[in-house]
């Protein structure tokens, strides 16, 4: 067995043979549903209590005209005083009280109408109790103006464009959401990833160089392919654990499948229109299945093919820089200092993305980021879902692929200066001086 | 004899910090040789440099007469100054480990360290962790993995700092058994009494520069002043004192005996003779201690890097 490979599988096993490492990677994605499902508990515990209003209403037309909910319970205290009503209410242990006295225009009442609570109440109710009223005191001028609400109802105009690219193909507003959605997370997940695995390596420098094993081993071996091995071995361990994190969500999303009752069927519409049939009574709603059709209908080959890419050349690039940032220092407290720029840049390229790219994916900010080797991982993935022109992703990989040669050259330099230094911490001033010996 | 290592004119410059200057040192094989120096004279580098760690920036160095290449690493075992092993791998795997990135196969890599592991009876040590031991048995097994793949030469930085005596022991008969079987060994220290008994041929380097090497027994003689230790019994000390004072060029003694009234360094000059100091004394008093003073490397190291 060659250095290299020797090095990497030793990094890999290690890797993967860890405690934490292990644990993370089956306890992630329990931890993601766990969560998933306890959210959902908690709001549906949330909408499950009923909740009782009292309504004291002077005006003698509005209350008749609200519409008590599943979870939303109107009810009228038909002849006291606000003051009674307090009491009342609070002794019924209600979760609130709507005064409305009664004035001489649905105006004036409408800005003295208060809501009485013990606890301050979510702004959804307030919401919904708000609209209610003014469509009630809306109605109750257009009667007074003499209007008939019925043509009122009938001339309005409900808008929902066709949308269509030039090339025909069709669109949706469900297909605009899903792509800002899909590649938002993209880059978060592009984002995590270079994180995680980036700090993985530099801590596995760290070690090696607080151990005092490393001049033991570059004895033998040359730094660049301890470095090299290096990153390998630990991006390998990062692919296992994708992998299986993939087979768990297989296995997860086959359940939820045949739990469901969702099947797709494969096209045979020339607008390559994914049909989808719900078997009936099944709990996937109309919005879902327009979903999975809109996710189907992404640009799915071409992002696969450019996440691999873009992945590959991100990871590279930040994991030379951890490494190099590793070696530069004792311990992970002085790793802070250099550790700040990288962090700040990538979290840049973050909000870039999700500042730009919503608003125009392909506006001038978002496609310079997406051209500068340190946030093009993140960005680009971002506005690919959108329809990106393959010259440009040709361009802009091709840009990060040179810079990742430039960046592990120096990485490697101040890596083999770095290892074998000891004490202080360097300065910027001294690494620069590093790339010259 | 053959050289096992020439160094020739090796410099080496870390920005404006000159670390080595036009360093030459031959190595003759199966020698014990000593790299000596005070801390931050540039030994270190030049052994980085002979583990082709670092690459001079001019000059160059020769593995039995041909330039060094990475192919030699399999031939040079070395146990840094700073040396540590991974902590949370097994020894037995980590040992094999290192010893395959030096070329060895797996299975011999296993069957080599058995025997190491044997030897040293250890062998319950091999599926602990490095955190499980304490620091001499770790010691212990970072010496095996230096020397487990037979290099021919074996090159040691500071080896004895940090051993407990009985282990530094048992690395000494170590080292010097390896070397009876044909290995070559380097000593890099500053710690000169801890390897004077060991080395046969010694180099000495200073702020960079050689200052001094050669056979420490050739260097030995160069050094010493002809300087003999006197103790004795008389009489009349007086007398004596006053006769070796009119002859010699005396001066207070360096040693310590019992029973004597007398104790002198008395040095002899270019054409005085030991032999009649030696009558002198023998004329005047009981004698109970005469030895000529032969400077110890440590000796020789301090007064040459002071003069340096």
């Amino acid at each position: 067995m060659g250095h290299f490979t020797l090095i990497t599988t030793r990094e890999y096993l290690n890797k993967i043979t860890n405690k934490t490492f292990i644990l993370s990677t089956f306890l992630t994605p329990l931890f993601i549903v766990g969560l998933v499902f306890f959210l959902g508990y908690l709001s549906s515990l949330n909408n499950e209590t009923v909740k009782n209003i009292s309504v004291v209403d002077e005006t003698g037309f509005v209350y008749e005209k609200l519409n008590s909910s599943e979870f939303l319970k109107y009810s009228l205290l038909e002849s006291f005083s606000i003051e009674e009503a307090k009491i009342i209410s609070k002794t019924k242990s209600d979760y609130g009280l709507i005064y409305i006295p009664n004035l001489n225009s649905p105006k004036e009442i409408a800005e003295a109408i208060s809501f009485i609570s013990e606890d301050s109440p979510s702004f959804t109710l307030i919401n919904n109790i708000e609209s209610q009223i003014e469509r009630i005191l809306t109605s109750k001028n257009f009667m007074i103006e003499g209007l008939d609400i019925n043509q009122i109802n009938d001339s309005k105009v409900y808008v929902n464009l066709f949308q269509e690219t030039f090339e025909g193909e069709k669109t949706t507003k469900t297909d605009g959401f899903l792509k800002l959605l899909f590649g938002l997370f993209l880059g978060m997940l592009l984002y995590i990833f270079i994180f995680a695995y980036g700090s993985m390596i530099m801590m596995s420098v760290i070690e090696e160089k607080t151990n005092r094993i490393v001049e033991i081993v570059i004895s033998s071996v040359k730094p660049f392919q301890l470095l090299t091995g290096k990153i390998i071995g630990t991006s390998l361990a990062g692919l296992t654990q994708f992998i299986v994190w993939g087979f768990l969500f297989f296995i997860f999303s086959t359940i939820v499948t045949s739990l469901f009752g969702i099947t797709s069927m494969p096209s045979t519409t020339s607008d390559a229109q994914i049909m989808l049939s719900a078997s009936e009574g099944s709990a996937i709603s109309t919005d879902s299945l327009e979903l999975i059709a809109a996710f189907i209908n992404l640009p799915l080959t071409n992002i696969f093919i450019a996440f691999i890419f873009y992945f590959l050349g991100g990871y590279l690039l930040y994991s030379s820089i951890f490494a190099a940032i590793g070696a530069a220092v004792d311990n992970q407290t002085d790793a802070q200092q250099f550790l700040m720029p990288i962090t700040i840049i990538l979290i840049v390229a973050l909000y870039a993305g999700f500042l730009t790219v919503p608003d125009d994916p392909n506006g001038i900010v978002a496609q310079i980021f997406s051209f500068i080797p340190l946030t093009s991982p993140i960005v680009m993935m971002m506005r690919i879902p959108h329809g990106v022109p393959i010259f440009e992703q040709i361009i802009s990989l091709t840009i990060l692929f040179l810079s990742v040669i430039l960046i592990i050259w120096i990485a490697a330099k101040i890596y083999r200066i770095g290892i074998l230094m000891y004490g202080k911490k360097p300065s910027y001033k001294e690494l620069l001086k590093w790339l010259k010996y | 004899m053959n050289n096992i290592l020439s160094v020739k004119a090796v410099s080496k410059h870390y920005g404006d910090f000159t670390a080595l200057n036009e360093v030459s040192i031959n190595i003759p094989e199966g020698s014990v040789f000593g790299l000596l120096g005070p801390n931050g004279a540039g030994k270190t580098t030049l052994i980085r440099i002979i583990n082709q760690i670092t690459q001079p920036d001019s000059g160059k160095v020769f593995f039995n007469d041909t330039e060094l290449k990475p192919s030699h690493i399999k031939n040079i075992g070395y146990l840094p100054e700073e040396r540590g092993l991974y902590p949370k791998m097994k020894i037995g795997e980590q040992a094999i480990y290192l010893a395959q990135l030096k070329g060895l196969d797996r299975s011999t890599a296993k069957a080599e360290l058995s025997r190491w592991f044997e030897k040293f009876e250890i062998t319950d040590w091999w599926n602990k962790k490095v955190t499980e031991l304490s620091k001499g048995m770790a010691q212990k097994v970072q010496f095996i993995v230096t020397v487990l793949h037979k290099p021919k030469l074996l090159i040691f930085d500071e080896p004895f700092s940090g051993f407990d005596p009985i282990n530094a022991n048992l690395i000494k008969d170590e080292i010097l058994e390896l070397r009876k079987n044909g290995a070559t060994v380097i000593f890099s220290t500053h710690r000169m009494e801890s390897v004077e008994e060991l080395c046969e041929d010694i180099a000495l380097i200073n702020n960079s520069n050689k200052i001094l090497d050669g056979k420490l027994d050739d260097i030995k003689s160069t050094f010493k002043s002809n300087t003999f230790e006197i103790a004795v019994n008389s009489s009349n000390t007086d007398y004596l004192e006053n006769q070796l004072n009119s002859i010699y060029e005396v001066s207070d003694p360096s040693f310590k005996t019992l029973g004597d009234n007398l104790r002198l360094n008395v040095k002899l000059g270019s054409n005085q003779k030991s032999n009649d100091l030696l009558k002198l004394l023998s004329d005047n008093s009981e004698i109970i201690h005469f030895k000529e003073v032969i400077p110890s490397a440590s000796e020789i190291f301090i007064n040459s890097v002071k003069n340096d």
